[in-house]
């Protein structure tokens, strides 16, 4: 059961957007692919969907082979970035429509419209069009319409991408929500770690193309797979062949074999959180991240000297992401992980 | 642009001027010659029976010509747009040709094909007349306004994109159903502004038609080629009344586009 791709490719001329590509996604589960714009996300969900056809791979829903069935019987909802409302109908038409295709009849399909309609809370604007709804509203408007024909699986692109940050946030939260009330196997496409750490149970990290690494959020932020993984789950600062989250960097006044010098060169109060900004001697810039106490404790100023001193450090073998990952898509978090802990 | 009164009124008056010595004078004196023998010559013109047989000629080049230029516009605009292939671009050279050749050539093309000695001059001589005869001037008239869907309907469903129809396949849509629920009506706007447009072309082509009908009175006269022939039959009164009616029917189409574009706009 769920949804499994198995070496994916897919090109558009001379770009690769899809390199053996390969996934798994649990039953019932809310799986979020991350990644920058170009890594092959967004055409992996289509692919799914059937809007995109694979060059070569499979693509398998609750153990049926899917690979070259059209988009209509794949049993798919698809909500897409820009909404893809059909302007010329009303919220209740647009719900409707996947009803109306299936020949429902006029009083079941008024009934489950206006279920999911209260289901989206855009109850009393069954009569608007799209074009009278705000962004938000749109989305509701068009998940309802993926939800209505009573999908096997959920695909939604970049869902929020289109929305501000507020909407955005009450969104997700609500989509995870729905999400444990209806149990449907869903995938979503998302560009912020934020947002992906937020929702999903299950997390897939890709890049160029290529699946970087699969877990929960916690095993990707405590055991990245490499270096492109560890920045794009979290901030990161470079010490030499080290990679440092900046709260994992301890800020002391006085020097010791494990420390190294660095010129303050910028304190960023962020409410409760502190970003020290510092030079090092080699020229790298890094910062750590402290709370209020912290810093008052310190007295820190701009432009003075302070000692740093990494809690957590981890390095990759010197390897980058883009070649190493490349052969092997699928690690084990501790892979090539060479693990630096000090005691506090 | 923020012009200073002086010039924006310059521009102005240049503007107004220039379409009232090019358009409004030579319409207006239409009217004024039509009625200047009082209400009487120029109804007696037009409800004359070669008058009245090519006002019905007219609208039937527009009966046949508009529905399979729009059938065809459409079916060519999706093909253009949605299915990309190395053929296109000489689809849509192909396409503009009817602009860029003169009607009267046009008209020769087709008298050449059909005529005595041409490739399809067996249709003519099976009994089916093509030249001198009505479908004749239909082949000229859907030759002549050809590219006006196409050409309304491409930017429109280039601007609309693929979401929609994507969406409507994936909530279990086949291409037809997807095609008249959800694209058609997108597009609509812009299909009912091609359709004024292929209509006012298909009234008022003179060209092409002059020379595959040859005019003959109450058989292959539209309203244009009836007009020529009575003005040059020095009957001025009968050609300005036939005019009128010919700037009325343009005039309708006008308006019926103005008020297209002005629902399109909301």
């Amino acid at each position: 059961m769920g949804i499994s791709v198995e070496g994916a490719r897919k090109s558009f001329g001379d770009f690769q957007a899809l390199n053996d590509v390969s996934i798994e996604v649990p039953d019932g589960s809310l799986t979020a692919l991350l990644g920058p714009s170009g890594s092959g996300k967004s055409t992996l969900l289509r692919a799914i969907a059937g809007l995109e056809d694979l060059d070569s791979g499979d693509v398998t829903i609750n153990d049926e082979d899917a690979t070259r069935k059209p988009p209509q019987q794949r049993g798919v909802g698809f909500v897409f970035q820009h909404y893809a409302a059909f302007k010329h109908m009303t919220v209740y038409d647009n719900v409707a429509f996947g009803l109306k295709i299936r020949k429902w009849k006029k009083p079941e399909t008024s009934k489950r419209v206006h279920e999911l309609l209260q289901l989206v809370q855009l109850d009393g604007l069954a009569g608007r069009f799209p074009s009278q709804l705000s962004g938000g509203q749109r989305q509701r408007m068009a998940l309802a319409r993926a939800l209505a024909v009573e999908p096997q699986v959920l695909l939604l692109d970049e869902p929020f991408g289109a929305l501000d940050a507020k909407v955005r946030k009450d969104l997700r939260t609500w989509l995870r929500h729905l999400h444990d009330e209806m149990h449907v196997t869903t995938i979503f496409v998302t560009h912020d770690q934020e947002e992906a750490m937020d929702v999903a149970d299950q997390l897939v990290v890709m890049n160029e193309g290529r699946v970087e690494q699969t877990g929960s959020a916690d095993e990707l932020y405590e055991h990245p797979a490499n270096e492109f993984v560890m920045s794009f789950v979290g901030e990161v600062n470079r010490l030499g062949d080290d990679f440092v989250r900046p709260h994992d960097m301890e800020v002391v006044l006085d020097p010791d074999d494990r420390t190294q010098e660095g010129l303050v060169q910028r304190i960023v109060t962020l409410g409760f959180e502190v970003r020290v900004e510092l030079v090092l001697s080699d020229g790298t810039e890094v910062w750590a991240q402290l709370t209020r106490a912290e810093l008052q404790r310190l007295e820190l100023r701009e432009g003075q000297i302070a000692y740093l001193r990494p809690i957590q450090a981890k390095s990759f073998n010197g390897s980058s992401s883009s070649t190493d990952g490349a052969s092997t898509p699928h690690r084990t978090p501790d892979d090539g992980e060479a693990e630096v802990s000090a005691a506090v | 642009m923020a012009a200073n009164p002086a010039s924006r009124w310059g521009l102005r008056v240049l503007g107004l001027g220039y379409l009232t010595m090019l358009l409004l004078i030579p319409l207006v004196m239409i009217f004024y010659k039509t009625f200047e023998e009082g209400i009487g010559p120029p109804i007696d013109a037009i409800t004359s029976p070669d008058g009245l047989h090519a006002l019905k000629l007219s609208l039937l080049m527009v009966a046949i010509a508009v529905p399979l230029n729009t059938i065809f516009g459409v079916g060519c605009a999706l093909l253009l747009v949605r299915h990309k292939s190395k053929l296109n671009p000489v689809i849509d050279a192909v396409i503009n040709l009817p602009f860029a050749v003169s009607p009267v050539v046009i008209g020769l093309s087709l008298y050449l094909l059909y005529g005595t000695g041409g490739w399809f001059a067996f249709i003519g001589e099976e009994g089916f007349k093509i030249l001198f005869a009505v479908p004749g001037m239909v082949l000229a008239s859907i030759f002549v306004s050809l590219p006006f869907v196409v050409r309304e309907t491409v930017p429109v469903l280039q601007e609309i994109g693929t979401d929609q129809e994507q969406a409507a396949s994936t909530l279990g849509a086949n291409g037809w159903q997807t095609f008249w629920k959800v694209t058609l009506p997108s597009i609509r706007w812009g299909v009912a502004y091609g359709i004024v447009l292929t209509t006012a072309r298909v009234l008022g082509e003179f060209g092409a038609v002059t020379i595959v009908s040859g005019s003959i009175n109450g058989q292959t006269q539209t309203l244009p080629l009836f007009v020529e022939k009575q003005y040059a039959n020095f009957n001025s009164t009968g050609a300005y009344g036939a005019s009128l009616v010919l700037a009325l029917l343009a005039l309708i189409t006008l308006f019926a586009m103005n008020l297209l574009k002005r629902k399109e706009d909301a």
